[in-house]
């Protein structure tokens, strides 16, 4: 009895202690000696761990979870990549990846790995990038410059009001940001599987986007395009300013957030006059 | 003058490939047997801008035909024998798209060329190439903006979309070679300006897949090579 009683406490004490000093986990399985690093040998661990019941033993989005999953899980084969401060069509980079394990990907069934170390999480990251030869041959893309954000003033959210009437958001996302435009019904990702646009309007006060939840994330997210979905970029068509402006604007479609953009939108009597184009 | 004019024809003449080794040609056609799947019909009515440009519905273009059983939209071209060729042209190949559809549908370069992307239609579109050997990207293209320039560098059949008209779908084949064609509504193609030597010739149909034969040239000389291609019934 007293022998249970040690081992509970010992369990107790190792948990706290762990859980103080956030060190990560080690992942219980043996890892591999090939030709991979250490940090990949840790990552693969982790992966066996956390990963692979959705991104399966290859890496290639089928686990034995992924048939019950919506949006399907990440091909790492591919190397297509959602949420990037890279250029479409480029590789991520390292910071890109990172930020995905802690933050997860809104709307799918990627969650937030906060429990994980920073340690855990760059091994990870290595492991990941022995899925394709991409990585190998070539070099992540030149991240995007982000201007910083002018001031938020109902001439900008007029302004972008007016550009998501230009580039059609809406055909996608519905004039009310409600994901439910002419075209959603219609939607497929890369590999023919149908996918949702964002619901702007969906979620309360700590709604998130896709990849992650500030103006600058929103800012990264269309003017790089999320790579393998139809979300395309818009970086050869919006300038710098110009998107500072949709992005305010985007902000008071999530009608239920507290933000800066809706306060602007409440003190110009709640309502900003932009023309809609006939749906 | 005239001495001279004719100096500088002799000097092209001599430094042509085609003078030094006799230039082959290889053409044919390419047919289907059986009966192909009927084209679905297109329906616009969620973009009038586009609809509007045809005087009666569209279909899909996954297996066009012509008479006598031709085949067209194939690219015919060299797999494998064609003389060396470094650089990929400086002229860009251009893509349209005008009401709603791509134009041409399969659209053929080499590797490195230039590609433009335009947008001649009152409505946006997004392109995107589902490249798997080359780097998959998506571009939106809103009406009045200028031409995309692109190009993409490993020889690859990349299918194109556009999410917004799910109906627009095309090809693009990049090529390691500049010899190829593709053929026209009478099934038809010419590989012209080839040097003696021994090539493969493939075919690649969107929807049929791909057949290869061997052929081989000894000099000025045309040699013909026919494909025929089963149709898929559904």
């Amino acid at each position: 009895m007293r022998a249970v009683a040690s081992i509970f406490g010992i369990t107790i004490l190792g948990l706290s202690l762990a859980s103080a000093q956030n060190g990560g986990v080690s992942s219980g399985y043996p890892t591999p000696k090939g030709n991979f690093t250490n940090s990949q040998q840790r990552g693969h661990g982790l992966y066996l761990r956390y990963c692979v019941g959705c991104h399966g033993t290859y890496g290639d989005g089928n686990g034995e979870n992924a048939p019950y999953i919506d949006p399907k899980p990440r091909d790492f084969v591919t190397a297509t990549f959602k949420c990037r401060s890279t250029p479409t069509g480029t590789l991520p980079t390292d910071e890109d990846l990172i930020h995905v394990l802690k933050t997860g990907v809104e709307a799918s069934g990627m969650p937030s790995w906060l429990p994980l170390s920073d340690q855990n999480r760059a091994d990870l990251v290595a492991y990941i990038k022995t899925f394709s030869p991409r990585w190998q041959s070539e070099k992540a893309g030149e991240p995007i410059k982000v201007p910083a954000e002018p001031p938020v003033t109902k001439e900008s959210l007029v302004h972008g009001g007016e550009l998501y009437q230009k580039m059609e958001c809406w055909k996608c996302h519905g004039q009310q940001g409600r994901g439910d435009g002419p075209s959603a019904p219609t939607l497929t990702d890369s590999k023919d599987q149908p996918i949702r646009p964002y619901n702007f309007a969906d979620g309360g006060n700590d709604a998130h986007f896709k990849c992650g939840d500030s103006n600058q994330d929103l800012y990264k997210i269309f003017m790089t395009g999320v790579d393998g979905t139809p979300m395309p970029s818009f970086a050869d068509v919006i300038q710098p300013n110009d998107a500072w402006d949709l992005v305010h604007y985007l902000r008071t479609l999530q009608t239920h957030r507290r933000s800066k953009e809706n306060e602007v939108l409440k003190a110009a009597g709640g309502k900003i006059p932009v023309k809609t184009t006939a749906q | 003058m005239r001495r001279k004019q004719v100096l500088v024809v002799l000097l092209a003449v001599m430094i042509s490939p085609a003078w030094l080794f006799g230039a082959g040609t290889v053409s044919g056609k390419v047919t289907y047997t059986g009966t192909p799947a009927k084209q679905k019909t297109i329906d616009m009515s969620k973009e009038p801008s586009c609809a509007k440009q045809h005087a009666a519905p569209i279909t899909t273009e996954t297996v066009v035909t012509g008479a006598n059983n031709a085949l067209e939209n194939v690219v015919v071209y060299i797999s494998a024998g064609a003389p060396d060729e470094s650089s990929a042209p400086s002229q860009a190949v251009t893509f349209t798209q005008k009401g709603c559809q791509y134009i041409p549908h399969v659209l053929a370069m080499r590797a490195g060329q230039e590609l433009k992307v335009v947008n001649d239609d009152q409505t946006a579109h997004n392109i995107h190439p589902l490249a798997k050997v080359n780097h998959e990207w998506n571009k939106s293209q809103p009406p009045g903006t200028p031409p995309l320039s692109e190009k993409f560098e490993k020889e690859e059949f990349i299918p194109v979309k556009c999410n917004v008209h799910p109906w627009m779908r095309g090809f693009f084949a990049v090529l390691k070679t500049s010899h190829y064609a593709i053929t026209a509504d009478n099934g038809s193609f010419s590989l012209p300006n080839l040097p003696p030597g021994k090539y493969t010739i493939t075919a690649w149909q969107e929807d049929y897949g791909t057949q290869a034969q061997d052929v081989t040239i000894s000099g000025s000389e045309t040699k013909t090579v026919d494909f025929s291609f089963k149709a898929k019934p559904y």
